[in-house]
């Protein structure tokens, strides 16, 4: 996915990718159906490969391969798709609710208090 | 589901934040990109004011949102702990919306430009109010005058407890040690006085 080389004003709708409105890739719904999602919530793909009548659109099945091999954060696969966070946010929550993406939520605020956190990433910072 | 794949699910790393603030043009994406593993990347997140729960959606006309572009990094501590460093978006009128990145950080650096010191108030202020834990970044530009320590910290009304160091956000090594003291701070502040290296 190369980053267009044209202000967006000069590109065609033929050549943008993202021509079609992120709302439209959601249907117009804002937030998931199941799942929270946080920033750094971390996914990785699960399961068979759905079938091509499965309903999923193109951009579900983006997030299906991205994260085939790779465990990989909400706002990396906002990243590396172009998309905004709010629709990767929708579209992972369609995944979930059809058994395609395993989820892990990170630690709420109020329990960040385990002190092995803390001294894993000084100690990985310090090894860099 | 493959032996691969299932251990691969049970293997889901545990992931941190750590959020990078700072006024327009402090070096907030200069510092994530020093010291992150890959190229940052950016995300245009959708954020909603502050007491809005993510599920409510009575009322959602009167739900003040903003659109802004974040970048962010991602250094890999362990297999198991990835930490993430968010580049938060430099228009201040937008702090009060700022709950959705903060929420379960393990602390924010203010990085400050003695240029503009004035520039980081607001992020001071939101992390004092909210009780993040954090820590002042004077970055040394070249040229920029030279402030001590101790006059950033009067010039920011910051108290003993905040830490306020010098760092080049350009110097991998030197943004290092920030967050290293940032992980520091956190710690002691969260997990109370503990016995460190």
């Amino acid at each position: 996915m190369n980053p267009p080389t044209q202000p967006p004003w000069e590109r065609s709708p033929a050549d943008d990718e993202q021509f079609v409105r992120p709302y439209v890739l959601t249907s117009g719904r804002i937030s998931p159906a199941h799942g929270r999602f946080d920033l750094i919530t971390q996914v990785v793909t699960v399961g068979p490969t759905p079938p091509p009548d499965s309903g999923l659109g193109p951009e579900h099945l983006s997030i299906l391969r991205l994260c085939q091999d790779v465990v990989m954060s909400v706002a990396e696969i906002a990243g590396h798709l172009n998309l905004p966070g709010v629709t990767v946010r929708v579209l992972l929550g369609d995944l979930l609710e059809r058994g395609h993406v395993a989820v892990q939520e990170p630690t709420p605020e109020a329990d960040v208090t385990d002190i092995g956190i803390y001294e894993a990433v000084i100690s990985g910072l310090r090894a860099l | 589901m493959d032996s691969a794949r299932s251990e691969q699910v049970r293997r889901m790393p545990t992931a941190v934040k750590i959020v990078i603030a700072g006024g327009f043009g402090a070096g907030k994406t200069t510092m994530v990109s020093s010291v992150s593993e890959t190229v940052p990347l950016r995300t245009e997140e959708t954020l909603t004011g502050r007491g809005v729960g993510v599920d409510d959606l009575a009322g959602v006309e009167n739900k003040s949102t903003t659109t802004v572009a974040m970048d962010f990094g991602r250094i890999t501590i362990r297999r198991d702990l990835v930490l993430y460093l968010f580049g938060t978006p430099g228009q201040e009128r937008f702090w009060f919306m700022w709950d959705d990145v903060t929420l379960g950080a393990l602390g924010a650096v203010v990085l400050a430009d003695t240029r503009r010191l004035t520039d980081c108030f607001p992020s001071v202020d939101y992390f004092e109010r909210r009780g993040t834990p954090f820590i002042v970044a004077v970055n040394c530009f070249d040229g920029a005058r030279r402030y001590d320590l101790d006059e950033v910290r009067i010039a920011l009304s910051l108290g003993p407890s905040v830490p306020v160091t010098m760092c080049d956000a350009r110097d991998r090594s030197s943004a290092k040690e920030v967050l290293i003291k940032l992980a520091q701070h956190a710690m002691h502040q969260r997990v109370g006085p503990a016995v460190t290296s």
